[in-house]
């Protein structure tokens, strides 16, 4: 367990670096300037690629090889898309996905 | 202007808001509730989550923080991390760049408060008539920002007086970013650059095990974007 002053030195390097990546932008491109036609493409293709990418992220631990096999994930995402599909409620689907998730590592696959 | 003139103007501009922000209402209180919750078990109570949500505000940030916290005090890799996680940021800021460019003090609270969910209603919403575009903006962002603040705090409460077995609550970023997926898959141009990132970011990882690949994985990204241009643009104007 880490310290006081070492848990507040933590949210402020989280507070700074979440600022940073919001200013980057502003700092790197000043309103008075054209931003260069790249960077105004990028900002249009990169956000569909990026959520695709922290999706990855999320499962980034998950054993494949070994019991159960993802197979957890496997069904709770399929479960999450599904009410989202059906309902087109997005809170209903994270919270029913996430639910049944929690008993599944908690109590079926325990 | 007189003082009176100004809150009254601000009140006008947050009851017209109002009614857009209740999706994200609904989302980042639950999604805080289960932050305060996760974070409560890891041993930080309320205070804690509460001064999370009012400095960072951010939400797959500070999902990624509570492991962070509890893994001991390493600052670098929480830097890293953190700026890995967030870079998908530094894209939000660039159609915003000509708006934010008139509003004065109020932009540099306003891109700290850029998270997805607030730059997608400050992309999509427009002010009605007798509200000013900053007032509206403003609000839109200090109304989102207090709903995390809420829900983040209460889920602190609630963790650490309750006993919860909380095995698996992390599952609601990974959802969250499911039903953002799905959302974004509606519109078929943006279906080929979702799948080119679903298609790198697996190889990054296979190849480049869990702590390297999202630098790879974003490095593999630029590139391939670069590379395929003028497909990629072509498919965005065709729609």
């Amino acid at each position: 367990m880490i310290t006081t002053v070492q848990g507040v030195a933590l949210v402020a390097i989280f507070s700074l670096a979440t600022l940073f990546t919001r200013a980057l932008p502003f700092l790197a491109f000043p309103a008075s300037r054209p931003t260069p036609h790249f960077v105004v493409y990028l900002g249009r293709v990169l956000p569909f690629a990026i959520t695709a990418m922290i999706i990855v992220y999320c499962l980034k631990d998950t054993p494949i090889l070994a019991a159960p096999h993802g197979l957890p994930e496997l069904i709770a995402i399929v479960v999450v898309g599904a009410i989202f599909l059906l309902f087109k409620n997005s809170l209903v689907a994270i919270a029913g996905g996430t639910i049944l998730y929690m008993v599944l590592v908690q109590v079926v696959f325990a | 202007m007189t003082t009176e003139e100004k809150k009254q103007k601000n009140l006008a501009a947050v009851r017209a808001a109002f009614p857009h922000t209740i999706p994200v209402l609904t989302g980042y209180v639950f999604m805080g509730m289960a932050f305060g919750i996760l974070l409560g078990s890891k041993g930080f109570g309320p205070l804690w989550a509460f001064c999370m949500a009012l400095f960072v505000f951010a939400g797959s940030g500070q999902f990624l923080a509570v492991g962070l916290m509890a893994s001991g005090f390493h600052p670098l890799t929480a830097l890293l991390l953190t700026l890995m996680v967030n870079a998908r940021h530094v894209f939000y800021g660039i159609p915003l760049l000509e708006r934010f460019k008139h509003f004065g003090r109020a932009k540099y609270y306003m891109i700290f408060a850029l998270t997805d969910e607030t730059f997608a209603l400050l992309c999509s919403v427009k002010p009605p008539a007798g509200v000013s575009e900053r007032r509206f903006n403003l609000a839109i962002c200090a109304l989102d920002h207090s709903y995390w603040i809420t829900g983040c705090t209460l889920g602190g409460i609630l963790g650490t007086a309750l006993p919860i077995n909380t095995a698996g609550i992390d599952f609601v970023m990974t959802a969250l970013f499911v039903v953002i997926f799905l959302e974004q898959w509606r519109e078929r141009q943006n279906r080929r650059p979702a799948l080119i990132g679903l298609g790198i970011s697996i190889l990054c990882r296979v190849l480049f095990g869990p702590q390297w690949f999202i630098l790879a994985a974003m490095a593999a990204l630029v590139l391939v974007f670069g590379v395929f241009k003028r497909p990629l643009e072509r498919g965005m104007q065709k729609g």
